[in-house]
């Protein structure tokens, strides 16, 4: 074995964390052998700052988050049919200080001083890091989409792609339709925020206006050549379950819209709707983009498979929608709760002089419900390639469900249930 | 020469002891395990509606994920994820999960 002076210390750093007993400057400041800020308190964000304090108790951990309560977007769809409502995909931080010892701040981060390691909070206060980790999920891009600049136009033409008022109030718009209306959806060019979502979401819509209002239609206009995700399964739901309902219309780039009437512009053809729902395109949230974190195509953050450092700025990490991932690496809840415990092992073995592991995996289950009750499945399983340095799908493991099924159904709640208390308590 | 003889003490002892602790704690495992835990629960507590995994029998872990592996124990999606695993990180992660003491 090769002896270093390096084991030494970090031998003799144990031994007087372990015991207390050695004498020096250093005894009389905190335990903690440092400190680490959490930007973001959604699926990456607050997985991290769990996992941090779980992993490495000796580690501050602080977590700043604008908003009062977690609202999650997976299974907010469900809010769309009406067979869900905001609350209960509502959940609190307070275990997270309780159970786990994070700090926790309601502020908005405003601005990354990487020199100094500060992160500067609209209240004005700052705060101190060793390392830093931004999850800042995505900023919808208003200014992609001409006539969706003003408040009034936004107010009137949702995106609903955050759950939250915007999910209330297209469900509002959709009760406040007569029968016989079209409810058109139009979905960005990917990659975007959750591939499956607009396609679940076109499924809710229908399931509710087949029940309900069963003379409307769902238009859906998308700007990819194809289904971007679980093709042959919501195909098979349109054609099975809402025949005559859906129409879905591939190629259909949005270039602006008209809030007042309810179109929707594309390339060739003006489509109008009763209620028209744009997802527009999407970008690493703005703090991202402020601290020079984007270094792909204007849009999203790189980062580095094996830790999630910024290959842009040292000591900061990014996570979640905002990276920059590998091909077939969706923008999904799953996927960020697992960069953020990949990350936090990393910060953990980085932040004690410790190897950071050199195999990390990812795993990905998005459960999309075709009907109220029925559910479908996309899953898959990456590993780190180090000769390329980036995450790839392991042959053999990935696929979806073999069809809908109310058991998947289940399966999908417990996910949820399970997932909210993985990075909230 | 004393002083060298010192460190040189401290090192074989510093470097037993922390290869003995890096196994203790299994943190392979752990790392690995953490893939499972978004749906089966924190260290494998599951809220419920999926499979607790914390505390159950090593050997139980490991023959379940060989037989999802093989396609002959039925499942939604454990057939498709269980293929992402080596025979060594299975064994590492059911290690892990059976060393978890139940609530």
């Amino acid at each position: 074995m090769a002896l270093t002076r390096r084991d030494f210390v970090k031998w003799l750093s144990a031994s007087a964390a372990l015991s207390g007993t050695i004498g020096c400057a250093t005894a009389k400041k905190s335990n903690a052998v440092g400190r680490v800020v959490v930007i973001g308190g959604g699926y990456a964000g607050a997985t991290a700052a769990k996992y941090v304090r779980m992993w490495g108790p000796d580690i501050e951990v602080t977590l700043v988050e604008r908003e009062a309560e977690f609202v999650s977007c997976p299974l907010s769809n469900r809010v769309l049919a009406g067979v869900m409502q905001l609350k209960d995909l509502t959940r609190n931080y307070g275990k997270l200080h309780a159970k786990y010892g994070v700090k926790l701040i309601r502020d908005e981060a405003t601005a990354i001083d990487p020199a100094a390691q500060e992160v500067r909070l609209a209240n004005g206060g700052t705060l101190k890091y060793d390392r830093l980790i931004v999850a800042p999920g995505v900023d919808i891009l208003y200014s992609e989409v001409p006539g969706l600049d003003s408040p009034q136009a936004q107010a009137r033409v949702l995106h609903a792609w955050k759950a939250g008022p915007q999910t209330v109030a297209l469900r509002k718009q959709l009760e406040a339709m007569a029968d016989g209306g079209i409810y058109a959806l139009t979905i960005p060019k990917a990659p975007y925020r959750c591939p499956p979502g607009p396609y679940e979401r076109a499924c809710q819509v229908a399931w509710y206006f087949k029940t309900h209002k069963p003379k409307s239609k769902v238009l859906i206009l998308d700007a990819n050549e194809d289904v971007v995700s679980k093709k042959g399964l919501f195909m098979k739901a349109w054609s099975d379950r809402y025949a005559g309902i859906v129409e879905y219309r591939p190629n259909s780039e949005l270039t602006g819209v008209d809030a007042a009437t309810m179109t929707a512009k594309l390339t060739f053809e003006d489509v109008a709707a009763d209620v028209l729902n744009v997802v527009p395109p999407q970008r690493a949230g703005k703090i991202a983009a402020d601290a020079g974190l984007i270094t792909a195509n204007k849009r999203w953050c790189g980062v580095d498979f094996l830790t999630y450092e910024s290959t842009a700025v040292k000591n900061v990490h990014v996570l979640g929608d905002a990276i920059m991932a590998a091909p077939q690496m969706p923008k999904s809840g799953h996927m960020a709760n697992q960069h953020a415990k990949v990350c936090a092992a990393a910060v953990v073995a980085l932040m004690h002089g410790e190897a950071v592991n050199s195999q990390p995996l990812l795993t990905n289950t998005c459960y999309s419900f075709v009907s109220d009750k029925e559910v479908i499945h996309v899953a898959s399983v990456h590993a780190y390639v180090p000769e390329k340095k980036t995450m790839e799908i392991i042959p053999g493991a990935s696929g979806v469900s073999a069809a809908a099924s109310e058991q998947e159904g289940q399966y999908a709640q417990a996910w949820g249930n399970n997932i909210w208390a993985d990075m909230l308590g | 020469m004393i002083r060298q003889g010192i460190i040189l003490a401290a090192t074989l002892l510093a470097g037993a002891s922390i290869s003995t602790l890096a196994a203790d704690k299994n943190i392979e495992g752990r790392n690995w395990a953490a893939t499972c835990t978004g749906c089966h629960g924190t260290n494998g507590h599951s809220e419920g509606g999926m499979p607790l995994l914390a505390g159950l029998d090593k050997a139980y872990i490991v023959n379940a994920m060989k037989e999802f592996k093989a396609g002959t124990k039925p499942a939604t999606v454990m057939h498709q994820h269980a293929k992402g695993y080596s025979d060594e990180q299975i064994d590492r992660i059911a290690e892990f999960f059976a060393a978890q003491p139940l609530k």
